[in-house]
């Protein structure tokens, strides 16, 4: 749905129905300013019975970063498509600088100056930051006029705000930071007044993060008025001025961001007391349960993705495994978890309590792991954690399927049983709503990692395997899959954390790695680190030499 | 997204593609100056108003039914299976030798013996494709539409040279013994006192396609088989995160896939010809393609539509028959259907969505 | 859906009785269709021409699947169509099948035998008339290589491309004889652009005459022949017309009389066998304003001589189907 509408493909010559208002001018802005710069009133949008926007009613004042916060699946993304033209909504009005809006795709929404950066970006791999920046606004049928008039203004806009970006420089040879920095680029070309930002911090280092915040404040100084969506309590406190709470369709709070903290945020989320600290005794390690030595992995193209890691996991323990996405860490999970390269090669020694685990061949695939009773909580639980059109039902043997156990003779599977295991699963991990004819992709996030968690933490696993677990997870879903987790350290499990989220790692890890580049940097306790040292390691600079790995 | 009832997916878009196709249909017969009123009374009561049309409309949803299976199971892994016209021929090769060089006493006993033999040949046809898939990543949908063209190679080959019996000019085997000729609807029917015409070539085999969309039903549905094949399908990194070796089951589905296609030889060559004859097979597995993605992956729609193209085909020969609308002109009217109940479904979907959309809208209000 | 059922069915009774008036006769063309400018359209013209003198009427199909081949014989002989004509041997099962079920309806088969008592079946000696315009297109080679464009590789185009050799051979016993077939599968009958390929490849090995019995392949191979300026001999028709003085002869079979027999005899036609040859000019060769420029008095005498040998028994033309062998070619 997005893409097909996505700003690039939205330019196709007349069928921009004209918007009802005009971008405000630059001469306009200042004395527009006591007009709020966009105004919600009493917007409702259904699904069929799902009512994912009720009555929602904002006021954004120009010239100021004002932050989106709820769980998903609360309604923002909805709120936000309504915005940018990509829904249209059931009811209610939306005022731009106090005019009226009638915004009916995003090329209205474009003219009438809002820009979206999204959570998955939309550019072009192959292209250049210029041609991608002019993608879909070019001014005539010759590229030649528009990549010039292009490149002026880019570098006037890159000199106002501090986006330095190499126009010449083809996307995929640059970093993720830099490729959100098009993206900013791109709707601030298209002269956005109002920019919009959808979980931008998903994809970044602390560090870049924090350039991202930067840039926001110097747009915010030049009378740009930002809307933040995220679900980072920590992100909301440090960038907006003012910041709304959705929960369930509805906006139950906006707050002036210095009158709030964090604890009541989570709790107007939620709509309960929410722990957000990770409540933990102290690990207490046992015997060796993963030993791994100077392992390597190849990638099809022949590229090193792992280059000799050696980690030692003891029961009890949580290990976390800290890094950029991309840096070997899901290479790392997938070889223990059986789902080895199809073309690559995999070198070195993994022993499981003394055995040796095989890296190659059918012995060893996801089934020989799970004899080895090693569970795994896969990082991409869409694509490989579930199958999002199976049942539930279905999904609760995802893996185990070919146990004895779940089948009712040699040729057909008990599928009577699995329902029932199924429904007696959800029920105790909480998963809403516990109805086992429901696909997987039909329940959010944070309910499809309880279902993964479900089936893996119930098999008592001497070694779980877990890859981000509260990626896209709502707050209430993420203190119980901690407790969990924990909960399976007590019970005498080795854990094996892998998460980009930093907070995470520092919460729940019992030790923390930081990886970089295939290979380990380093090993600290949680007590004695911070994220600044951490992210130093993360970005693979090595100054300290303690706690280095054995 | 919003969503449509099942009922409307399932009965709604089939129908309102026919009825475009119709009247589009309808169109062209205007224009070379027929009725399209009486062609289509033609067709629907040549097809459907006897039990003579009925039995012609079976034979060729025979055909259709496996052919069509053949291409969903392959779809559950998200195979494209092209090849079922080469499967089905050479699996018609297999039928012709069980039945040639074996003197079997009775036709139930050939008939076990061909389905066997027309499967194994169909399978060993699409069990090359599929292995260039799973170990090479040659694409299945190229390999298979070149063994199609592989298929018809060797089938002629053999029959010019090898299978036709001397003096013969037709290129085609000899007739199957008499002991073997497989029971018409007409004799099946007879002892329970039901006339049905004697004519039509529609046979026992009929039966074996309704088991077959009963035993693909318990392989999707019900057996660990059938579970991996469409975890695969759906995602192939959770296969191999679940322990499923994608060659397996890229390999093993081809051959299903290709010896539901090579079970066509039944039906066509043992129940219609009583010989093997070159282009046998007449497109039913390139129909299967449509049949299988009109009947959206169910054996029970893959059975309905494969008699609604019995019901196109048939209607298709009375129209040849008593009109003088060429024939390319009736393949034109088959094609349309095609094209819009298999191609262009999303034409219809997206339009209706929006209606389903609009009247819940006003419901909600 | 009873009441929708036995509706239907009511209608198509009605149908059927308004339908069935007259004897008319029936004409059922194969696979290849009605305008394939070979065969079927041959027997098209000969039931035209029956239709054109007598102003009556008759039924047609094109067929487009094997299984139409019984059903469209068993629909017309229920509705009292009489006499049934079939181009093509490929008619010869069914044919066998439902001749005895209709035993008042006359059939006539053409290019195959069927024995049933109320079949009349009509063979070609192809063959023969292969041999003649063999021998025509060794005679006018400078190059000493001819060539032959079958359409697809079945033994009836093996029969016609044997023939062909003999009479090259026993005009020139060194002429090299260059064969290929278009393909494998029907559709080698209607495919000018390969036909055309083929002509291109076989002039390149030196051939300077080339006989195409191809069906429709043939006006790729005729046309390509002409603009390459060499010769080229067309088949089943006349086909002398398509390019003048550039079609060296066409080996003529004379489906169309055979259709127009039938027809003309009606109800009433003789059953039996029937062997259409050089003797009843069921095949010859033509010559016309077209083409006798190329044919020299020499030529013609020759040919003249070895058809009347032909007639006699004094030459005997190996006949590809009797054996599944040629002694003159290769495949």
């Amino acid at each position: 749905m997005q893409d097909r509408n996505g700003p690039e493909s939205a330019t196709r010559p007349g069928d921009s129905p004209a918007p009802a208002v005009q971008p405000p001018k630059a001469a306009e802005r200042g004395m527009s300013s006591a007009q709020p710069a966009i105004e919600l009133k009493g917007i409702s949008k259904a699904f069929g019975p799902v009512q994912a926007n009720k009555d929602i009613s904002i006021s954004v004042a120009p010239g100021t970063i004002h932050g989106i916060i709820g769980e998903n699946g609360a309604g923002k993304s909805t709120l936000m498509s309504i915005l940018y033209g990509f829904y249209r909504a059931d009811r209610g009005e939306i005022f731009i600088n106090g005019q009226k809006a009638d915004i009916t795709d995003s090329q209205a929404a474009i003219a009438a100056g809002i820009g979206m950066v999204f959570q998955h970006f939309k550019l072009v791999e192959n292209f250049t930051v210029l041609e991608n920046v002019i993608l879909g606004a070019e001014d005539g049928r010759l590229l030649r006029p528009s990549l010039a008039k292009a490149r002026r203004e880019l570098k006037a806009l890159a000199s106002e705000y501090g986006l330095d970006v190499d126009p010449d420089a083809v996307i995929h040879d640059i970093g993720v930071g830099f490729q959100q920095r098009v993206e900013i680029l791109k709707a601030l070309y298209r002269q956005a007044d109002i920019l919009i930002l959808d979980e931008p911090t998903g994809v970044l280092t602390p560090a870049e993060a924090d350039q991202l915040f930067r840039i926001l404040h110097r747009l915010k100084d030049e009378g740009k008025t930002i809307i933040l969506i995220t679900h980072k309590l920590r992100e909301i406190m440090e960038a907006t001025d003012t910041v709304s709470v959705m929960r369930r369709g509805e906006m139950v709070a906006t707050r002036k961001t210095s009158d709030t903290g964090p604890e009541e945020l989570a709790e107007l989320m939620v709509g309960r007391k929410v722990l957000l600290r990770v409540d933990k005794t102290p690990a207490k390690p046992g015997a060796d349960v993963l030993q791994i030595e100077d392992l390597k992995v190849t990638d099809e193209s022949g590229v090193l993705r792992l280059k000799g890691i050696d980690l030692t996991l003891k029961a009890g323990e949580i290990l976390g495994l800290a890094g950029v996405a991309g840096n070997g860490q899901s290479e790392l999970l997938e070889v223990l978890g059986g789902m080895l390269p199809a073309v690559g090669t995999v070198t070195g020694r993994v022993r499981m309590k003394g055995e040796v685990l095989p890296l190659s061949g059918a012995a060893g695939d996801g089934k020989a792991r799970r004899a080895a009773h090693i569970g795994h909580v896969p990082e991409d639980r869409q694509r490989a954690g579930l199958v999002m059109d199976f049942f539930a039902w279905e999904n609760i043997a995802f893996g185990y399927h070919a146990d004895a156990g779940y089948q009712r003779s040699g040729l057909f599977m008990d599928n009577q049983g699995l329902r029932r295991e199924a429904a007696d699963k959800m029920d105790r991990y909480d998963v809403r709503p516990p109805d086992p004819w429901l696909k997987a992709k039909s329940f959010s996030g944070g309910n499809q990692q309880k279902i993964v968690l479900a089936r893996e933490i119930e098999r008592k696993p001497s070694l779980l395997l877990v890859g981000q677990p509260t990626r896209g997870v709502d707050i209430g879903a993420i203190e119980f899959i901690h407790r969990e987790i924990v909960a399976l350290r007590d019970a005498g499990a080795a854990i094996l954390l892998v998460s980009v989220e930093l907070d995470e790692i520092l919460s729940l890890s019992d030790r923390i790695a930081v990886m970089f580049d295939g290979k380990i940097m380093g090993e600290r306790l949680p007590g004695e680190t911070d994220e600044k040292e951490l992210g130093l390691l993360m970005a693979g600079m090595n100054n300290a030499a303690s706690g280095e790995a054995a | 997204m919003e969503k449509m009832p099942a009922w409307a997916d399932v009965v709604l878009i089939p129908l309102i593609s026919l009825i475009l196709a119709a009247a589009i249909s309808a169109l062209v017969i205007l224009f070379i100056g027929e009725s399209p009123a009486e062609a289509l009374n033609l067709m629907v009561t040549g097809a459907l108003g006897s039990t003579y049309g009925w039995g012609y409309t079976l034979y060729y949803a025979t055909n259709f039914i496996f052919t069509g299976l053949a291409v969903t199971v392959a779809f559950h892994a998200r195979l494209f299976n092209i090849g079922g016209e080469g499967q089905a021929m050479i699996g018609g090769l297999g039928v012709a030798v069980a039945c040639l060089y074996v003197p079997w006493p009775h036709w139930s006993l050939a008939l076990v013996a061909a389905c066997i033999s027309g499967a194994v040949f169909g399978a060993a046809w699409a069990a090359i494709p599929a292995w260039l898939q799973a170990k090479r990543g040659s694409h299945i949908v190229i390999t298979t539409i070149m063994f199609n063209f592989i298929a018809a190679a060797v089938l002629n080959y053999l029959l010019v040279n090898v299978m036709r019996p001397t003096g013969s000019m037709d290129p085609a085997t000899e007739r199957f013994a008499e002991t073997i000729h497989l029971p018409t609807l007409h004799e099946l029917l007879a002892p329970f006192s039901i006339a049905f015409s004697k004519a039509p070539p529609a046979n026992v085999s009929f039966l074996v396609a309704i088991l077959a969309c009963v035993a693909v039903w318990a392989l999707i549905w019900r057996t660990r088989l059938g579970y991996e094949i469409r975890a695969f399908g759906h995602t192939e990194t959770g296969a191999v995160y679940a322990g499923i070796s994608p060659v397996k089951i890229i390999v093993v589905t081809m051959l299903i896939s290709g010896g539901l296609a090579g079970l066509m030889g039944i039906n066509n060559v043992m129940g219609e010809a009583e010989r093997l004859v070159l282009n046998a097979t007449e497109g039913a597995g390139f129909i299967g393609i449509a049949v299988a993605l009109m009947g959206r992956g169910h054996p029970a729609g893959v059975f309905l539509s494969a008699i609604l193209f019995g019901f196109l085909y048939q209607g298709g020969a009375e129209l040849a028959l008593w009109t003088s609308i060429p024939r390319e002109l009736i393949v034109v009217i088959q094609a349309l259907v095609i094209l819009f109940t298999g191609a262009l479904d999303n034409m219809v979907r997206m339009p209706l969505q929006q209606v389903f959309a609009a009247l819940r809208r006003k419901e909600s209000t | 859906m009873t009441v929708f059922k036995s509706f239907l069915g009511a209608t198509a009774t009605l149908a059927l009785t308004a339908g069935a008036a007259l004897a008319e006769p029936a004409m059922i063309y194969d696979l290849g269709g009605k305008f394939d400018k070979s065969f079927n359209e041959a027997a098209f013209g000969g039931a035209q021409r029956w239709s054109e003198e007598t102003g009556e009427e008759f039924y047609e199909i094109e067929l487009q699947s094997e299984a139409q081949r019984e059903q469209a014989l068993r629909r017309f002989a229920e509705r009292g169509a009489n006499p049934i004509v079939m181009a093509g041997f490929a008619f010869a099962d069914a044919l066998g099948e439902v001749a005895p079920d209709y035993p008042d309806t006359k059939f006539v088969i053409i290019d195959m035998v069927v024995e049933e008592p109320n079949v009349r079946s009509v063979v070609f000696n192809e063959h023969e008339g292969s041999y003649l315009v063999g021998m025509l297109a060794a005679e006018a080679s400078e190059s000493g290589t001819v060539g032959f464009i079958g359409g697809m590789d079945i033994p009836l185009i093996r029969k016609f491309a044997c023939g062909y050799a003999q009479g090259v051979k026993a005009v020139s016993p060194d002429a090299e004889i260059i064969a290929n077939m278009t393909g494998t599968t029907p559709a080698a009958w209607n495919d000018p652009v390969k036909g055309s390929e083929l002509t291109k490849a076989q002039i390149s090995q030196g051939a300077d005459v080339i006989y195409a019995a191809a069906g429709g392949t043939g006006v790729g191979v005729l046309q390509t022949a002409a603009d390459e300026g060499i010769l080229s001999i067309g088949v089943d028709s006349n086909q002398n017309y398509m390019h003048p003085g550039k079609v060296l002869t066409s080996m003529t079979k004379r489906v169309d009389n055979a259709v127009y027999d039938a027809f003309s005899e009606g109800a009433d036609l003789e059953p039996g066998f029937v062997v259409m040859g050089l003797s009843n000019d069921g095949v010859g060769y033509a010559v016309d304003e077209h083409n006798e420029a190329l044919i020299t008095d020499d030529m013609t005498a020759a040919v003249e001589k070895a058809s009347d040998d032909i007639a006699s028994g004094a030459i005997t033309v190996h006949d590809y189907t009797s054996d599944d062998s040629c002694p003159d070619l290769q495949f």
